[in-house]
């Protein structure tokens, strides 16, 4: 894909950052997908937007804060009753790798 | 040697523990010693829908910490998710600060110990606020997670890259921990975690005006590793430019085994954190009256206390920078003049030398070692009147750390008082004479070097409790008359 | 009698409650029994909670025998399966989630319980509210009950679905860029997304958490503003939830409309939309006039760019919202000899299409090197869509616009586009964007029976102004809802 706005290897490179496993089929379909919302994207270009100040949120300013009280009673086994795989009160995970 | 022709450019980030009561974002406890996974809820433990609300003392402490760092503190601050996957990082983000963190600049200035010394200055970056991650707990084959620590607070002390040594690196780590103490923003206890040090080191040609390559290394958690981390990675920088090498930009891990720094595994794709504004917390403002509130309400700082130790107690640069490395060491000093003492530098001197020898004895806090501060005042205090002799209170200490019992009930058990009534050395000193008539007669035909022993026969007869001057003085007069 | 109390709005329910001429058992059980009919044709359901509702009906004929009835007492709601409900499975139509059952209530599921409602089920939508059509739900499609070779419309259409389909009298649902008014719109009946920030989001499995804001569906503009009224105020557990007192949304609908001015943007009436939609909307303006309004032609001249500067926003924020399922401390996990290849199963096979593609596009924008050309550029769009409404607000009290430029489209129609998908939300997304109130009540119908929806938006907090706007052309009885033909 000559035109394309994203690289297969980009598209590689987002689903490590997002941990997806892709196979081939998803990649090529991803590829086709992002480049074609992408390419919709782009259409912001025609904004000029340099004297623009970007917003995050729309909602009330300054955020609230709590009084420093424990309010939580340790209650382990609801906690950990979804849990895939534990040991004790202990969430349990294979051998670490990044 | 050439590595004098080199100078180290050291640059610090350091995490440490907010002392409040509960998490930052949820009302579970952020105390130690509780069982797995028992101070955790919905929101530390990252459940679908929950949401963060910010703990307000947290914010103090924060600032607290920025005013004490002199550090502009920003009217309004963000935060921000920070993207990674880990396993004891239950959102697949971390909130922290990254744009517009909510102290910026300052600088930490590090004791001079010696007279006449500059004061060094290490300017910080920013102090930032952000939450903690859970614990891993490596098994053989698999991995246990642990969350009472996920999502305590933490802040992050930037430093400039100011720093020129190891040295100087300890240094503004010691000065870093007791202004946290003293402020009680953070316990500065290393072995749990309550500060960890990441460090930035890069070489260059003395006189250079660019930075070198710099490595990271990473996840110190005492004040010796870093130090000996320093001075390694320093000396592999210098070696490999001096082969003719260049330094790799990379991450390295302390190993405290060995004793050597060593790179971590390279991740073509680290760091790509891809931070942005975190959409479930407004801006966190702080409005003036609260800045002004909270520098009102600031404890004295170490740098003030040690300028006024010398000011104003007259101790030397070196005594009041030791007292003031931790706050409790200073309280206990000045709890002791309390007491009415008036030779200021022999109570600083007996801080540094019985207490904090006992400290470090029993490897215990001060608190726990050694006796109440108003209570070594007392002891001294009776060496100022002539009660006890310096060597008797030191005896009386030594009792009363273990006891626990008061100096005056100490010095009365043990019977340490000294004697000071003149008919009673007058007759010690009369029973001496007629037993040693020879040498009476030998001093009094000139063998002015026998007046020490008849002091010693003298004391020996009082079982040592003769106050010194006066038995010199009874015996000096009995003896030419 | 009792076969047609689930047909009952909550109006009229709860006043037979009161009068004791039905109990709130009868009204549940009518309730279970339509779904029972009905829902194998529209899937509407991803659980239906029979057991618990019917407790929760024992226990609403408990306080109305004592008199001590509180406001929804005996009502049965569909609750969309976005909302954590403590004990009950809350599956966000994704199998990642197909077996979590969370320990807590969302604040919202909490009020309602303490209003006394009964929640008949968990509503089905597409999965982690990622969809217009309600097509990307782990559990099946949703079928409009207008037409059951229609979509209902998404994300929320279980909710609207089981509202028209008279499986329940009210229902929950999230609107992110129009998922409650798109499929209010395509299944006939009213739903408000409020004002962002005027209800808790504590407890609603987050998309887009700028974005993403609670509201009703019901049959009537009057129920929904019953609804509303428990629902909103002030959560010291949600940050950015509004501490503003909440107004007695019913006592505003007063059926009066005269002097009101209802602007209509030129830049809503263009190429693309059906004529019979337009044709509708027109008469539902024409209907204001003769109420005693003034149309007033206004302009959001950014409306355009609103649907891109959308899927960065959102995009980007879902992607780390949906960064916690990951595998280890509920909800799906495939598993693997380390702990990165156990992230990548996990995700590769807990989540759809959709929800890839839009975590794909969100870890894009964000990515070292575009945060700026994608993310930054999003972010000041929104500030020029927002500036629109604020000009526009200035020179009128309501913008009444079409909900949708068509009717319901055919079941499996746009799945293989993506971005013929994200259109359908056109007129929709910029009141997400802005975090305004709007409103999506029936204006008419297709040659086909299939509903048409109008859209009212509201300044920031004005729900007041937009329900009695709706609740007037309603009480013209122009539109006389029609139950869904199955
Ligand atoms: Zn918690």
């Amino acid at each position: 894909m000559a035109d394309s706005k994203i690289s297969v290897e980009q598209v590689r490179h987002v689903a490590r950052l997002a941990r997806l496993e892709l196979s081939a089929a998803d990649e090529t379909a991803l590829q086709a997908n992002l480049s074609e919302i992408l390419q919709y994207i782009d259409q912001l270009n025609r904004l000029d937007t340099s004297a623009v100040a970007p917003t995050a949120q729309v909602g009330e300013a300054g955020t609230p804060m709590r009084d420093d009280v424990i309010a939580n009673r340790p209650d382990p086994e609801a906690m950990l009753a979804n849990a895939p795989a534990r040991a004790g009160h202990l969430f349990k995970v294979p051998r670490i790798i990044e | 040697m050439s590595d004098n022709a080199y100078e180290a450019i050291i640059g610090l980030e350091v995490h440490t523990h907010l002392m409040t009561r509960s998490k930052l974002f949820c009302g579970c406890s952020a105390g130690f010693g509780a069982g797995p996974n028992e101070n955790v809820c919905p929101v530390c433990m990252g459940m679908p829908g929950v949401l963060p609300v910010l703990n307000r003392h947290a914010v103090e402490l924060a600032i607290r910490a920025g005013l004490a760092a002199h550090c502009e503190i920003a009217p309004e601050s963000i935060f921000d998710r920070k993207s990674y996957f880990y396993p004891d990082l239950p959102k697949g983000y971390q909130i922290s600060q990254y744009e517009l963190p909510l102290c910026k600049g300052g600088y930490i200035e590090l004791p001079a110990h010696s007279e006449g010394a500059e004061p060094r200055r290490i300017r910080l970056t920013r102090i930032h606020m952000e939450e903690d991650a859970g614990k891993n707990i490596h098994e053989s084959g698999a991995s246990l997670v642990d969350f009472n620590r996920s999502g305590v607070p933490l802040v992050e002390i930037v430093s400039e890259p100011d720093i020129r040594s190891a040295d100087e690196a300890g240094a503004y780590l010691r000065e870093l921990r007791s202004i946290l103490r003293y402020i009680e923003a953070s316990d500065g206890k290393m072995e749990e975690g309550g500060l960890r040090c990441d460090v930035n080191v890069s070489v260059r040609k003395r006189g250079a005006a660019e930075f070198g390559v710099k490595t990271e290394i990473k996840n110190l958690n005492s004040f010796r590793f870093v130090e000996k981390a320093i001075e390694h990675e320093v000396a592999r920088q210098i070696d490999i430019l001096e082969a003719g090498g260049r330094i790799a930009q990379e991450t390295h891990l302390w190993d405290p085994v060995r004793e050597v720094t060593r790179p971590m595994r390279s991740k073509e794709f680290a760091n790509d954190y891809r931070y942005f504004p975190e959409p479930d917390l407004p801006p966190l403002r702080v409005p003036p009256d609260l800045v002004e509130a909270i520098k009102t309400a600031m404890p004295e700082l170490p740098a003030d206390q040690r300028a006024r130790f010398v000011r104003e107690l007259g101790l030397t640069a070196y005594e009041a920078a030791v007292l003031t490395q931790d706050r409790d060491l200073g309280a206990y000093f000045e709890t002791m003049l309390a007491a009415g003492l008036k030779n200021h530098r022999t109570a600083a001197n007996w801080v540094m030398t019985e207490v904090l020898r006992v400290v470090n004895e029993a490897a215990r806090p001060l608190a726990d070692a050694a006796p109440l501060a108003i209570e070594s005042g007392e002891l001294l205090k009776l060496v100022e009147t002539g009660a006890i002799s310096l060597n008797a209170a030191k005896t009386a200490f030594a009792a009363m750390c273990k006891s626990g019992k008061g100096a005056d009930a100490t010095v009365a058990e043990l019977g340490l008082a000294q004697v000071s009534d003149e008919g009673a050395i007058a007759a010690a000193c009369d029973q001496v004479i007629a037993a040693e008539a020879a040498k009476v007669a030998e001093y009094r035909g000139g063998r002015d070097k026998l007046f020490g022993f008849f002091v010693g026969q003298v004391m020996k007869a009082m079982g040592g409790k003769g106050n010194p001057k006066v038995v010199n003085e009874i015996l000096k007069r009995k003896l030419s008359g | 009698m009792t076969s047609e109390l689930n047909r009952m709005t909550i109006a009229e329910a709860r006043d037979g409650l009161a009068r004791r001429d039905f109990s709130a058992i009868e009204l549940t059980r009518a309730c279970l029994e339509q779904i029972k009919l009905v829902d194998p044709k529209i899937n509407a359901f991803i659980t239906v909670c029979a057991h618990e509702a019917l407790e929760q009906a024992a226990a609403a004929d408990r306080r109305l025998a004592a008199g001590d009835a509180p406001a929804l007492c005996g009502i049965p709601l569909a609750i969309k399966d976005i909302y954590a409900t403590r004990g009950v499975r809350t599956t966000c139509a994704s199998k990642m989630l197909e077996n979590f059952v969370p320990p807590f209530d969302a604040t919202v599921i909490a009020r309602l319980r303490e209003a006394g409602a009964v929640f008949i089920g968990k509503a089905n939508m597409d999965e982690f509210a990622m969809g217009s059509s309600t097509e990307n739900s782990a559990f099946g499609a949703t079928r409009n009950p207008h037409n059951v070779e229609r979509v209902p419309g998404g994300s929320s259409g279980g909710s609207a679905a089981a509202v028209a389909a008279d499986e329940c009298l009210g229902a929950l649902g999230t609107d992110t860029g129009g998922s409650i008014r798109l499929p209010a719109a395509f299944c006939g009946v009213a739903g408000i997304k409020p004002t962002y920030s005027r209800v808790s989001r504590y407890g609603v499995i987050a998309y887009a958490s700028s974005l993403d804001q609670v509201g009703p569906f019901a049959k009537t503009v009057r129920d929904a503003a019953i609804l509303l009224r428990t629902l909103a105020g002030h959560d010291p557990h949600d940050s950015t939830c509004s501490a503003r007192p909440v107004p007695d949304y019913e006592a505003a609908l007063t059926g009066d409309v005269r002097g009101m001015r209802i602007g209509v943007p030129k830049e809503y009436f263009g190429a693309g939309m059906e004529p019979q939609v337009e044709t509708a909307i027109r008469a539902a303006l024409a209907s204001y006039e003769r109420l005693g309004a003034t149309l007033v032609e206004i302009s959001l001249p950014h409306t355009e760019y609103a649907i891109a500067a959308y899927y960065i926003v959102a995009t980007a924020e879902a992607s780390a919202n949906l960064a916690r399922y990951d595998g280890i401390r509920y909800g799906l996990r495939v598993e693997a000899d380390n702990t990165g290849e156990l992230y990548n199963r996990t995700r590769a096979a807990g989540f759809g299409a959709e929800v890839k593609r839009r975590i794909m596009l969100g870890a894009f924008v964000l990515s070292a090197g575009y945060y700026d050309a994608y993310y930054l550029k999003g972010q000041k769009v929104r500030t020029l869509i927002r500036g629109d409404f604020d000009r526009a607000f200035a020179r009128c009290d309501v913008i009444a616009t079409p909900v949708a430029p068509t009717t319901a489209f055919k079941i499996g129609e746009k799945m293989a586009d993506p971005l013929q998908m994200y259109l359908s939300d056109i007129f929709t997304i910029s009141v997400n964007l802005a975090g305004l109130p709007g409103l999506s009540i029936p204006c008419g119908f297709d040659s086909d029976g299939l509903p048409i929806g109008l859209q009212l938006i509201g300044a920031p907090f004005a729900e007041e102004t937009i329900l009695r706007a709706g609740d007037a052309f309603e009480r013209t009885g122009a539109i006389t809802r029609r139950a869904a033909i199955l």
